[in-house]
């Protein structure tokens, strides 16, 4: 002990104490704090960037999911607009058969009709042109018949007996 | 790997060129002189103490003059005023230093006052009487404080400036350091200390490993000296580790030390003045821990070089050798122990201050 004693140079001390010091205060403002600044930051960038990677793998594996999702709706959006898109053609079709039917029936009628009312007009020309005929023929065979008395004559003998005879 | 090839050859040039220097001293002073013993023990004494001048080595010449090779350093005094001289007028301690009419002789390693003569009373005790004045000279330790201190500043400021310059990645020779800053951050003040306070200690703490650490190296250099070896360092050192512990502890702290909580009343009598002097021989372990350490690890390394030219023979010089040459690797181990052992004590301390409890009965 008292060796130590001895030994201790007060002067040592105090410039050592006060050398120290101001290394501590110097070093503390040039190296230990930006050292210990860029550390910390550094750790906390990595702390970060990790979260983040695992944020955006979530995301990603949400975004894979809506995706998913997405198709599946689309693709049976699709299957029943096809669906709808089929069901309606078939209904045009069936209503343009139905109504090409019904046109077709009707103008079959129309000319069925137009065939009855021609068939009938014509059957009455021809009734009257056979009127006509025979009246014309008539009308010769009575003139042919006239033009000497005694036909004349026979003839109306022969017609008012007839006529006498049906109306009995 | 590589990096631990590459040390290697600087190691072991470094214990060479130690040997050499020692070895030239010893060797020509053992010689002439009889005894042998007593001047390499004053040799080893001699070098675990500070030093006013810058000794690199030193040799008999031819003549059996002794030559001195180094530089003197400035002696700064305060004597009723300040007195600023060379160290070369001691002479390599040897003779009086006359300034402004005052006379100073150097004693062991301290300066004393005397008379034209260089005359110095002792006690009973053999222990001089004559005045010491303040002696705040730029010694042997003090100049490899400066130069520890630069290295440091140099070291971590670079390192730190490195930070904005290549986006948060550290750079140059610093960069081998930053795993040790992180390890003293991580392993020895978040654990200690907690994560709430930790912060404020950080500047000392690493500082305080760095610098003992680097002056254990150079301890073992041959040019550089034993600094952490010296009690007025340590002492330095563990001093402001308590005066931190002091001043920045809370109130829990005082508390356990006046009035521990969950013991009887007589008993906490008893216990206050123990956990008082407890505070005390916390730091004071701290600076004996240090100042044994490397004191005894310079006194077996340069003993058991010494002790190769006591054998003076090809086995027992070179068993020697070896055993030297394992001691300085064991020595390097040890420099970086004692570094750590040191912060972490502080750290473990500062941590007892800044302690929380809301226990009250667990105790």
């Amino acid at each position: 002990m008292e060796k130590l004693l001895g030994e201790f140079s007060l002067g040592l001390f105090i410039i050592q104490t006060v050398l120290f010091v101001l290394l501590v205060l110097l070093l503390k403002k040039f190296a230990w704090k930006p050292i210990l600044t860029a550390i910390n930051d550094r750790e906390e960038g990595i702390i970060n960037a990790l979260d983040s990677a695992e944020k955006a793998k979530l995301e990603m594996e949400n975004l894979q999911a809506d995706n998913q999702k997405l198709l599946k709706e689309a693709r049976t959006e699709r299957e029943s607009m096809l669906k709808e898109a089929r069901d309606i053609k078939n209904k045009m079709i069936e209503d343009a058969k139905s109504e090409a039917q019904e046109q077709a029936n009707k103008l079959i009628q129309q000319a069925q009709a137009a065939i009855e009312s021609e068939k009938k007009a014509a059957m009455a020309e021809l009734k009257n042109h056979v009127a006509g005929l025979s009246l014309d023929i008539a009308e010769k065979v009575v003139r042919g018949e006239l033009s000497n008395k005694d036909k004349q004559l026979e003839l109306i003998e022969t017609m008012l007996g007839e006529k006498s005879l049906t109306e009995v | 790997m590589r990096r631990k090839i590459s040390l290697k050859p600087i190691t072991l040039l470094l214990l060479l060129t130690a040997f050499v220097s020692f070895g030239q001293d010893a060797h020509h002073n053992d010689e002439p002189k009889p005894d042998g013993k007593a001047e390499r023990k004053a040799y080893i004494q001699h070098h675990l103490k500070d030093s006013h001048d810058f000794g690199i080595a030193s040799y008999t010449n031819a003549s059996g003059e002794k030559k001195h090779i180094g530089f003197p350093l400035p002696v700064i005094l305060w004597d009723g005023g300040l007195k600023i001289f060379s160290s070369s007028k001691f002479h390599h301690e040897k003779t009086v230093a006359a300034v402004d009419g005052n006379f100073y002789k150097i004693y062991h390693g301290m300066i004393y006052k005397t008379d034209a003569v260089g005359t110095i009373n002792y006690d009973d005790a053999h222990h001089p009487t004559n005045v010491k004045p303040l002696d705040l000279s730029i010694t042997k330790s003090v100049v490899m404080i400066i130069v520890t201190a630069l290295l440091m500043f140099l070291l971590f400021g670079s390192l730190g400036k490195s930070y904005g310059k290549n986006g948060g990645i550290a750079k140059g020779a610093g960069r081998f350091f930053e795993p040790i800053i992180l390890y003293i951050r991580d392993d020895i003040a978040i654990p200690n200390i907690g994560k709430k306070h930790y912060k404020k200690y950080m500047s000392f703490l690493l500082t305080v490993f760095f610098f003992v650490w680097f002056l254990n190296i150079f301890g073992l250099t041959p040019l550089g000296v034993n600094v952490t070896g010296n009690i007025a360092i340590t002492f330095s050192l563990a001093i402001l580790t308590y005066l931190i512990t002091t001043f920045t502890a809370k109130k829990d702290y005082w508390k356990h030390i006046f009035w521990m909580p969950g013991v009887p009343a007589p008993m906490k009598i008893i216990l206050a003045p123990i956990e008082l002097l407890g505070t005390i021989i916390k730091p004071f372990s701290l600076l004996i821990r240090l100042y044994a350490n490397m004191q005894a690890g310079h006194i077996v390394l340069m003993s058991l070089i010494a002790l190769m030219y006591l054998f003076n023979s090809i086995v027992g010089s070179s068993l020697s050798f070896f055993l030297s040459f394992a001691i300085s690797l064991i020595e390097v181990l040890v420099a970086l122990l004692q570094a750590y052992i040191f912060t972490m004590l502080s750290a473990l301390y500062f941590g007892m201050a800044v302690e929380e409890h809301d226990h009250e009965e667990a105790h």
